[in-house]
């Protein structure tokens, strides 16, 4: 595909009628997973994957972590009732000041039809973390084997750059603990104690939230991030953190 | 024989002589007048009240009496430390044009410039100390978990080590072994501008940070901090020589000059460089126009126009090319209001990259799309007794010192 009809693709991708082989090529050229309108813009959706795979089998293989851990949600389908909030607080006991997930309100009054969302944020557990890449004192640190960005709070100093560096506010200081505090996607909490779903995703009773195995086929998550038939986005792409957590609707 | 070429290592200094040169040290601090001493103690003071409230930061916990919160986590305190440690790094830069490169004009400034670099890098030591939550885990898990790709790693063990060269290089000069002295100024020169340019790094590689994010902040840095630096000299060799109520040589004249010139040339490159991240800020992705945005025509602007660009840029340019690089007065008044700005162009700098909500472009009802900061007493007090430190440590060095007088060999 030249890079004329490439342009030409994307202008009718606008117009909302992409033919699926059209989906397929532009698969090919390496953004793997697409994500279409949200919010008004386009996004594209790369998270982890190497360039150029295009079948679900030469995927999985390419993810650097196993289990790739990752959540998707549901947006449409959040009530903000915050049980998940609530569940995250007890499970990992976070304090009345901080949050490790939270429930954002969305309002756009120029919108037709309707006009408020919510949308739940986390920690995106980002491939690219710059928290990271900021933290001095490797305080904090990307799990080896499950890609979970966790925290070894006995380092962490408190300068705040992690803070700092998240695209995603989704740090806070812990008095109690006198270090970061995060979501860990109830790794120590749950995960590691042989349970297979986090807190927040057992509470939500209207399935907003899906916690499981990016790499896995026969999980929910990789079936509804591998699928074209419905948009499927990152929060801030642009940063180039490439998280793992992704929003879908439906 | 080899035993005098290295008379430091080898403790050749006799304990006779070590100990004539520290009374002497004491009789000329002795030696100052009331307004001296009355100055020494009220900046002592300050420096001890603002200990006050950093002591009971730390008990109460910094949450509670800092303006900072989650979504801005870096406050005043952190631009502090930023200031004080570029005005660090401009000192050794332009002292090490002397007395490592060998520009003899630029000799009779080093001594005091050397010192102040000491002073001026404590400072923003002792500001960091109070930003840090923990300060002493810092202290082992810098060295026993250091994470390499971290510039702030980078920034805070470089900026470690060149203390200690400086401090080696401040004594060396005291004892006139001008030779070593040379080499640990230039290890301090080295590690100063690495410190500066990871310092910049600490911004400019937060790829989640569009205002910050880039290799402008090293650079606007390293301009900066020759800025700094010769305003520093200017504005402190001014008042050493009035606290003294001593003339001017030529040789101090001439050098001061110099200094002049190259803030100068300092401040012409820093305008520059402002224009241009303004120009390609305001067409850049919609999280940074909103930072500039703000910053031009926001709350901001007062700080931006008036106090960076009026009083930190154009006032002191201007001011230097009146003064025809000689008038002493009008070079010292650059200076001071030069401070000013410079402080404010930290500050602007710090919380302008961290004003944008991070989630503003989905029109989230909880956050408003631009944040705001507003430092309170606790960090304003740790800002002013770190001032109060460099005030103090200046009066006491110009007097222990006698005036940092060199002899051009």
């Amino acid at each position: 595909m030249n890079w004329k009809e490439f342009f030409k693709n994307l202008k009718t991708e606008e117009q909302g009628c992409v033919p699926d082989e059209t989906r397929r090529e532009f698969l090919k050229i390496g953004l793997i997973i697409t994500g279409v309108a949200a919010g008004g813009s386009l996004l594209n959706v790369v998270s982890v994957v190497a360039e150029g795979l295009a079948t679900s089998e030469e995927l999985s293989k390419e993810y650097p972590y196993k289990p790739h851990y990752s959540m998707v949600f549901r947006v449409d389908r959040c009530i903000d009732c915050e049980r998940c909030v609530e569940a995250c607080r007890q499970t990992n006991n976070v304090p009345e000041y901080g949050w490790r997930t939270k429930i954002l309100e969305r309002v756009d009054t120029k919108a037709v039809d309707q006009q408020r969302q919510f949308m739940p944020i986390l920690c995106n557990h980002c491939n690219n973390p710059p928290c990271v890449r900021a933290c001095p004192t490797q305080a904090t640190y990307k799990d080896k084997q499950t890609g979970i960005v966790k925290m070894a709070s006995y380092k962490c100093i408190g300068c705040k750059s992690c803070m700092s560096a998240c695209p995603y506010d989704a740090r806070y200081f812990n008095e109690e603990k006198r270090a970061i505090d995060k979501c860990d996607f109830c790794w120590e909490s749950r995960l590691s104690k042989g349970m297979k779903n986090t807190a927040c995703a057992e509470a939500c009773p209207a399935g907003v939230r899906i916690f499981g195995d990016l790499s896995d086929p026969n999980s929910e998550v990789y079936k509804i991030v591998h699928q074209m038939g419905k948009a499927v986005w990152v929060l801030k792409p642009e940063t180039g953190a490439k998280p793992n957590v992704f929003y879908t609707i439906g | 024989m080899e035993r005098k070429n290295n008379p430091v290592v080898q403790g050749v200094i006799s304990k006779e002589e070590f100990t004539q040169n520290w009374l002497q040290f004491l009789t000329e601090f002795l030696s100052g007048s009331k307004g001296f001493y009355i100055l020494l103690i009220l900046s002592g003071l300050i420096v001890f009240i603002s200990a006050m409230f950093g002591v009971n930061a730390i008990y109460v916990g910094y949450s509670h009496v800092y303006g900072i919160y989650r979504e801005i986590p870096w406050g005043i305190l952190i631009s502090g430390y930023v200031f004080f440690v570029v005005i660090s790094t401009g000192l050794s830069i332009i002292s090490s044009i002397g007395h490592v490169f060998g520009v003899k004009s630029l000799i009779p400034i080093g001594k005091r410039a050397v010192y102040l670099s000491i002073v001026t890098l404590f400072a923003g030591f002792m500001v960091i100390f109070f930003d840090v939550e923990n300060p002493f885990r810092m202290a082992i898990w810098n060295a026993l978990s250091p994470n390499l790709t971290s510039n702030i790693w980078w920034m805070g063990t470089l900026y470690g080590i060149s203390l200690i060269f400086m401090i080696f290089e401040f004594l060396l000069i005291l004892l006139s072994k001008h030779r070593y002295a040379t080499i640990f100024g230039f290890l301090t020169l080295i590690s100063k501008v690495l410190a500066i340019s990871n310092l910049g790094a600490v911004f400019g590689m937060l790829y989640g940070r569009d205002f910050w994010y880039g290799p402008f902040i090293p650079i606007y840095l390293i301009a900066s901090a020759i800025s700094s630096g010769s305003t520093a000299i200017i504005f402190f060799t001014y008042l050493g020589y009035r606290i003294r109520n001593e003339r001017l040589d030529k040789s101090m004249e001439l050098a001061l000059q110099v200094v002049g010139k190259l803030w100068a040339l300092s401040l012409a490159i820093l305008i520059f460089i402002v224009f241009w991240k303004i120009i390609t800020g305001l067409v850049g992705s919609e999280a940074q126009r909103l930072a500039i945005r703000e910053l031009m025509f926001g709350k901001y602007a007062p700080n931006f126009w008036f106090f960076e660009i009026f009083l930190g840029l154009i006032t002191p340019f201007f001011l230097l090319f009146v003064s025809k690089f000689r008038n002493l007065n009008q070079m010292f008044a650059a200076s001071l209001l030069s401070f000013i700005g410079i402080f404010i162009m930290r500050f602007d700098m710090v919380v302008i990259g961290q004003i944008v909500y991070h989630f503003f472009e989905y029109k989230v009802t909880d956050f408003p799309v631009i944040l705001t900061y507003k430092p309170t007493l606790h960090e304003i007090m740790l800002i002013i007794g770190a001032c109060a430190f460099c005030v103090f440590s200046f009066l006491i060095g110009e007097k222990v010192f006698k005036g940092h007088h060199t002899e051009i060999h």
